[in-house]
């Protein structure tokens, strides 16, 4: 096999691994801190895309412009969704949790069924099919510019929570939930806020996924799975863990399609998984219990 | 009153009760209960939503030129085979007399099934997976072609192609769906190549992809390592769409991109989706034949009903709904009753020579598979697909190599 074929695929499986790892860090957060699980991930994901691709077609937007008023707008959402409708979730038992998120995922699903139809958008900016070519070796624009921004989202993401003070309270609260009570802290803002900040990362992968793949409603769910296996790979509430887990299933999927069947390389990744939960369960890099 | 008087009077009242049931089936037979089984979601929706087109222009067609009323009851797949599955089962369950569809040859086989169990005719528009037909069915008819006739009315015309280009490839990468329709043409193809020593290629590489995917970097990347002279490509819309622009990335230019009989290529999407990179991207495929009377009909009452779209883009999809529908409404108009067996016996005996599919008369053989329908050669040339060959119906001449063919 050419070593530029192997050079190829791992570097476009470590370029994907890094926004679906973007994609999970949202989860990853949002259960950390608020302990919910948000079976809707994969949805919100899939409606930052077509805001995109919306905001493509009104204004010519770049996504990477558009990234930013659509995580304002998700930052939003997501701090209302977490105050106004889950926050009495909080303390009830975990099936409900459940529930509420599928429910809530249905009728984003079939809301942007009735919005859009059920054809693939996608968006036709200039740059889409470039690539640069290193001798053999070729790196794609769109996927590269993509990753450069969930890297760039991450490192905020990750000074906000080691720097500021509202991240600092909102570690406290993750990690004391009645310290934080007892010390005066407003949780059930922080928690909003956590919800917002998940919700922004999750629309600015969207708008990331949308340079290199078509959007339709039924995209969520496939990627609310693959989040959840990036997030218990990588260890559930860990953010190292749930970028780490991105790129390692990103870079899974792209070796195993390589060196075993391409029709089989989402197998892989489920096999990881399985791996993980047998040996590691806590994930590669999250607390024991 | 007296008694002669009243015996008249019974008999009358006795014959008016005895001709209301004849009066009443000769009244329910009048219309026809068509069941139409297609992928309206999911990721065949858009395919599904075309052949849909051809479904809803049926009834109006049909009753000028036949005189028979159909009643058309949709049920959408959603591109699931359980969901095809418990369609059926419920439209059977709503009174349909026959059922029609499903594009899908996963989705085919389910409903097959139902419809054997049932006793209901089950006339299929398109599915290609020989199985269809060989498995003793009764009730299932199928007007279209097997993989293994696509396969090689595909790589016939394949072989006119490069005869008609005076091009000679030697080598193809032959990358497939993974699905019952890819593997069936998989299998078609292995068998069907060795036995055409005129065809000058060889296949070096085999790629199965899963259609539902949203990324075909890898698979890419393995076809183009494989340094073949041409693509050989079994697909479906959006893959086929996710998988040019991958080429383009990747800067994979080989002579052409020719599908031996899938749909994707000539569909609409593909053209709006990647506007000049579909360009040249070649498709063999069952298509309409534009001269006869019944094409003409058939374009007529679409263009009319789809003001803003263009019959060229769905026209196989619709020509051979319709034309299922068309089976149904002729076998009932003969056999004069929606009674299960007769239906599907006079279905049996379907001989129409006028017709919008190119190929032979539509008359099916002991398996219930129609035998002789064509494919030509279609190439995308100016965003739209244009019949290259067979020569008596081609619109313009082949393009091969394609303009940007760079040598591996």
């Amino acid at each position: 096999m050419p070593l530029d074929l192997v050079v190829n695929v791992t570097i476009a499986g470590v370029l994907t691994g890094m926004v679906y790892g973007l994609m999970a860090l949202g989860l990853s957060v949002i259960f950390g801190v608020v302990r919910v699980v948000n079976f809707a991930h994969g949805e919100m994901m899939t409606i930052a895309m077509y805001a995109a691709v919306s905001l493509f077609a009104a204004f010519q937007l770049d996504p990477f412009l558009a990234a930013i008023p659509v995580a304002a707008g998700f930052f939003v959402l997501g701090y209302l969704l977490q105050a106004g409708l889950i926050n009495p979730f909080i303390t009830r038992p975990e099936h409900s949790q459940f529930m509420l998120m599928v429910a809530v995922a249905i009728i984003m699903v079939n809301g942007m069924l009735i919005a859009f139809g059920p054809d693939a958008r996608n968006v036709q900016i200039a740059y889409q099919l470039e690539s640069w070519e290193i001798g053999k070796i070729l790196l794609d624009k769109p996927r590269v510019y993509a990753a450069l921004m969930a890297a760039a989202t991450s490192a905020a993401l990750f000074l906000f929570f080691k720097l500021s003070l509202t991240g600092k309270a909102i570690r406290a609260c993750a990690d004391n939930h009645l310290g934080a009570l007892v010390v005066g802290l407003n949780v059930k803002h922080l928690y909003a806020l956590t919800f917002g900040l998940g919700a922004a990362c999750v629309a600015v992968a969207g708008c990331m996924m949308i340079l290199f793949l078509d959007v339709t409603p039924s995209l969520g769910p496939s990627y609310t799975l693959l989040a959840f296996i990036i997030v218990i790979v990588g260890g559930l509430g860990s953010l190292t863990g749930a970028l780490l887990g991105g790129v390692l299933i990103g870079l899974s999927e792209a070796l195993a399609g390589l060196f075993i069947q391409p029709s089989a390389k989402s197998m892989f990744c489920y096999g990881l998984l399985i791996l993980v939960l047998l040996f590691r369960p806590q994930g590669l890099l999250g607390k024991k219990s | 009153m007296n008694r002669r008087d009243f015996n008249k009077a019974a008999a009358a009242v006795a014959a008016a009760t005895a001709l209301s049931p004849l009066n009443r089936a000769f009244a329910q037979a009048q219309k026809l209960k068509v069941g139409v089984l297609l992928p309206r979601s999911g990721f065949q929706g858009l395919i599904g939503q075309s052949c849909q087109k051809g479904a809803d222009l049926a009834p109006g067609v049909i009753k000028q030129m036949l005189g028979v009323d159909i009643e058309l009851m949709s049920a959408d797949t959603e591109t699931n085979v359980d969901t095809a599955r418990t369609r059926a089962e419920r439209l059977i369950q709503e009174g349909a007399n026959v059922l029609v569809g499903p594009f899908d040859s996963g989705a085919a086989l389910a409903i097959a099934q139902v419809a054997e169990q049932r006793g209901v005719p089950f006339v299929v528009n398109i599915a290609a997976a020989p199985q269809l037909t060989e498995q003793g069915y009764k009730y299932v008819f199928r007007n279209f072609p097997t993989a293994i006739d696509l396969t090689v009315n595909g790589l016939a015309l394949i072989g006119d192609l490069f005869r008609a280009t005076n091009v000679a490839p030697r080598t193809a990468v032959f990358m497939h769906v993974n699905d019952t329709f890819g593997q069936a043409m998989q299998k078609g193809i292995g068998a069907t190549l060795p036995r055409l020593t005129q065809l000058p290629f060889k296949i070096v590489d085999t790629i199965a992809y899963d259609p539902a995917a949203k990324d075909l970097t890898v698979e890419v990347s393995k076809a183009k390592a494989a340094n073949a002279d041409f693509l050989l490509l079994v697909c479906r819309l959006n893959d086929a769409i996710i998988l040019r622009r991958e080429m383009v990335k990747q800067r994979w230019f080989p002579m052409g991109v020719v599908s031996p009989g899938s749909p994707g290529m000539y569909e609409e999407q593909f053209s709006k989706a990647l506007g000049p990179i579909a360009n040249y991207c070649i498709s063999n495929a069952p298509w309409y034949n534009p001269k006869t009377n019944m094409t003409k009909v058939v374009k007529a009452a679409f263009d009319k009903a789809n003001p803003r779209e263009k019959f060229v883009f769905h026209g196989t999809n619709v020509v051979y709904t319709y034309e299922s529908i068309l089976i149904a409404a002729d076998a009932f108009k003969r056999a004069k009753s929606t009674d299960p067996k007769a239906l599907t016996e006079a279905i049996r005996q379907t001989n129409i020579t006028d017709r919008t599919v190119l190929g032979g008369p539509l008359k099916f053989n002991a398996k219930g598979q129609v035998e002789g329908n064509l494919s030509a050669c279609t190439q995308n040339l100016n965003g739209e697909p244009r019949v290259v060959l067979p020569e008596s119906a081609a619109e313009a001449k082949p393009v091969f190599p394609v303009p940007d063919y760079k040598k591996a």
